[in-house]
Order: C-alpha cells, then structure tokens, then sequence
C-alpha cells in the first residue's frame, strides 16, 4: 500500500487563503489504512476547518482515490457541493490528489505527503521494502531487497559504515547485508554473494511509467 | 603503471601515506602548507573526498596541485556525490592531470554530514567503479565503448579489519580484489592481533595491505569519533589509556606509533590520519624508521 501521512493544519491553512468553502476528500483504501484520510480523518479535518473559520461544503470517502474515472463519477454525484466549494482538500496519496485534479477545475489542496509503498507489520505500523525499482535483484539476495532497506542501495556487500550488524544512518536498524548474508548462509548458499552484482539499470526508473495491458 | 606508489609496492617496500583535506573555501594556502610539511616525510598523500559527506573543494583540483609540486596524491573518489558519468569525467581529468593513485570508496551517507537534505547519488558501489576504473586502465568506459587514451590507475580499495560481523565482509574484500584493487587502505586498527589474522585472510587475493593509523589527541575525541564516524570505532582501552594520561596529546601520539611499529611486521605499509595535527606526521615516521 501507499503509506502517506496528513500534513500539518498550519502548512494547510495557508493552502486555503483566499477561500473560506471547503469540500474534503478522503480515500477508502491506502490513505484509510494509514489514517490519513479516512473516515475519522476526514470528519477531524472538517472539525479542525470549522474552528479555524472555514465553511465544510460536504465531504467524501472514494473507494481508491488513485481510481480516475471512478473519483469523477463519485465528484459528479455530488455536484454541488464541489461546486459550492472554492477548495477541493485531498486526504490521499499524490496519486489520488491528482485524479481529483483531473476531475475538476477547482482548486485542489493536498492535505497529506506520500511517504513509501509500505508493507504492514501490524495495524498502524508500516515497513518499506520495496522501491519500485522495476529492475529486481531479489533472488540473488535471499528475499531481502538492498536497493530499499540500505540507505545506499549497497549491491555487493555492505559499506564501511556497518557497526555491530546495524546501520551507519540509523544504528536501531540491521544492515541489509548482515540479515541478508544470514539469510543465505540459513540457506547454504553463501556463493550468491561470490560474484559482483551488475550495476543498476536507472532508465527504468525514467517517469512517468505508463502500462498497457491492451493487447495490439 | 606511472605510480611510484605501486612501483614500491611491488618492490615490497614499506610505504607510509598521510591525508590531507581540501580546504572548505577556495583558499588553498593551508593546504599546500600542510602539504609542505608532511610531503617529505611519505611516499603519498591522500586527498579526501567530501569527507563525512562535508562540503569541501573537489579532491581533483587539490590532488592536481599536489602533482604540481612534485608531491604524489591519492585521490580519495567516493560514489555518494556522482553518477557513473561524473565518476569517469573525473577520472578521466584526473589522468590527464597526472593523478595517478585513486582510493575507489562508496562514501559515507549524506545524512552524516553538512549537506543532508541533499540527494545522495550511489549509483554504483565500491566494486562497481573499481570495476570501471579497471575497464578504463583497459581503454574502455563502463559501457565497453573505447576510450581515445585509456588510464593507467593504481587503485586501492577500503577495508575494515575489525568491524563486527567481519564476516559478512569477507564476500565484498574478494569482489574488489577481482574487480581490480591492488591494496587495501584500511579503517583505523588498535588491534594489531586483529590486523596480522586480516592480513593473513586476505594474503591469498594478493592485495597489499596499508594500515589505517588514527593518531588520537584526547579521550573526548575518541568519544565524539565513536559517536560521530561511521565505522571507526575506538576500543574502551584506548579511550581510557587517554582518559588516565596526564599529557594525552602525546600519549595519543604514543599510541599510534606503537601501532605503527607492530604493522611493520605484519602489513606493507602505514596510513597515518592524523585529524588536523599532520605536524606530528614526521616524529611518527622517525619512530617508525
């Protein structure tokens, strides 16, 4: 899931000078999770909004705001109050922010920053592992991913900077490379990590990625 | 190989560098004063990189000023700070400066020093530009595509013999060693037992091994070093040998030459990190000698 976090009220008020109505978004899926745009969220925003003098036109809880044409129908249904409102405030994922943009004219505020894709521990509690790097290394490093969990993304070993099996940019953190020579060595196949690992290929990174599952 | 420093190596003379920083401004007199003193005294001098991800003027322009005056410069090259484009333009300038030493590093996190809300680079690692460094001593850049005048690099690589899991470690010495490092310049030892096993680990990849001498000044600073460097740790006994001197300038200048003198036996040559107090650099090396 896309971890995000609500952005402070003072960096959002400032977003809404000039306007006093405001209509709330929130989304059904990630930015729930995270509670960042649920439903709690989104009713606390309009509390918040009020007592700082601001009008709540209505609000909304897409099922995945990321969804384009499923955020426009949903803004459709409610017309007027979109229409009512001089800001559409967006309590999701970048991605979802920007399918509201598309929506509609309005002036759309993002109330909340992207942070990782997470993977979740338990309830509230979120890991990066993974970064998109559309190039994967994972089965030659027994599962665990260097690109992410290392600071440097370190692909033969690990820096200089190891101390005691942790990390030199957050030592309450194992180095990737202990946990993932552990791993191998669990294994019996330490020889993985024999031979250098090519370097990345970082045009795969190039944005905006976009996928076509049609066919033709 | 135009390297003196590789040329007594394979002589199996006993070398000793030092390292000097470039200055954080444009102002080099400091520099070359230092530069000045220690020079004499050692077969090279390395030119750090940004070192602890602190801003300073490139090792590029500062190694070349070395070369100028006669002096042999390592140049200290770390991946935090370019991409495998900028990497090979500076090696390339520094060839055609007469740079001929690198020390090939990944470089410690951006978040470690002055500048860490800046975007950290590492697009390759430590073996991955040694790796290239080699393909350039062999006329070709990291695509394979030949080079109109290849390098003729000497190139060392960092090791750390008394990091914990070592182990864990021991993969990434082999890769460099096959990737093109002819010596290992390692972190700070206190441990000389510690030391001659490394030594012996690594004896069968036939890469020299020049070992890192941190000359101390008291024990506050071998506190904030264990706190602020990454991966230099100071073992308790030495930080209280400081603590308990009652001149611990010379007791860390004490230390260091009794380091020095045991790695005459087991290595092939001495890195001296004098931390700002390079005058002591000359009564070291007349110890050792």
């Amino acid at each position: 899931m896309i971890v995000s976090t609500q952005k402070p009220l003072d960096q959002i008020l400032p977003a809404l000078e000039g306007g006093t109505r405001v209509f709330i978004i929130g989304c059904a899926k990630c930015a729930t999770v995270c509670k960042t745009g649920g439903e709690e969220e989104v009713f606390r925003m309009q509390e918040e909004l009020i007592a700082a003098g601001k009008e709540v036109t209505g609000t909304i809880i897409i099922d995945e705001t990321c969804h384009m044409l499923r955020t426009g129908r949903d803004l459709r249904s409610r017309k007027e109050q979109v229409e009512e409102a001089d800001f559409l405030l967006v309590l999701s994922c970048g991605a979802g922010i920007q399918s509201v943009a598309e929506a509609s004219d309005k002036k759309v505020v993002a109330g909340s920053d992207s942070k990782f894709l997470g993977n979740i521990r338990r309830f509230g509690q979120f890991e990066q592992r993974c970064s998109l790097c559309g190039d994967c290394r994972l089965n030659d490093t027994g599962g665990i991913c260097p690109v992410t969990v290392c600071p440097k993304g370190m692909l033969n070993g690990p820096c200089g900077g190891m101390e005691d099996g942790n990390c030199e940019v957050d030592d309450s953190n194992r180095c990737a490379w202990v946990t993932i020579y552990e791993r191998l060595e669990h294994q019996g196949r330490l020889e993985a990590m024999d031979h250098a690992t090519p370097s990345r290929d970082f045009s795969h990174k190039r944005h905006p990625h976009n996928l076509s599952l049609k066919k033709g | 190989m135009p390297s003196t420093l590789s040329r007594k190596m394979g002589e199996n003379r006993f070398v000793i560098t030092a390292e000097l920083a470039p200055p954080r401004g444009s102002d080099l007199t400091l520099f070359q004063r230092m530069a000045d003193i220690v020079a004499p005294h050692v077969d090279a001098i390395n030119v750090t990189d940004n070192q602890g991800a602190n801003m300073r003027m490139t090792p590029l322009t500062a190694a070349a000023l070395l070369v100028q005056k006669g002096i042999e410069p390592v140049m200290q090259l770390t991946c935090r700070d370019r991409n495998r484009l900028a990497l090979q333009s500076d090696l390339l300038g520094a060839a055609a400066m007469g740079i001929h030493n690198i020390l090939a590093l990944t470089g410690d996190h951006i978040t470690c020093g002055d500048h860490g809300q800046g975007r950290a680079v590492f697009d390759l690692d430590s073996v991955l530009l040694i790796q290239m460094i080699q393909g350039m001593n062999e006329g070709r850049d990291i695509n394979g595509k030949p080079l109109d005048g290849k390098t003729a690099f000497f190139v060392g690589a960092a090791a750390a013999p008394e990091v914990e899991p070592f182990a864990v470690t021991r993969p990434k010495l082999v890769k460099k060693a096959a990737a093109g490092a002819r010596f290992y310049q390692t972190q700070a030892v206190f441990d000389p037992q510690r030391l001659s096993m490394f030594c012996a680990t690594v004896k069968p990849l036939g890469v020299k091994v020049v070992a890192g001498i941190l000359v101390l000044r008291s024990a506050k600073m071998a506190e904030f070093i264990n706190r602020n460097i990454p991966g230099l740790k100071i073992p308790p006994a030495i930080v209280e040998r400081l603590a308990q001197a009652a001149d611990p300038a010379a007791e860390g200048l004490r230390i260091a030459v009794e380091v020095a003198l045991e790695c005459r036996t087991t290595c092939h040559g001495v890195h001296l990190m004098a931390m700002g107090r390079d005058e002591v650099v000359p009564s070291i090396v007349a110890a050792l000698n």
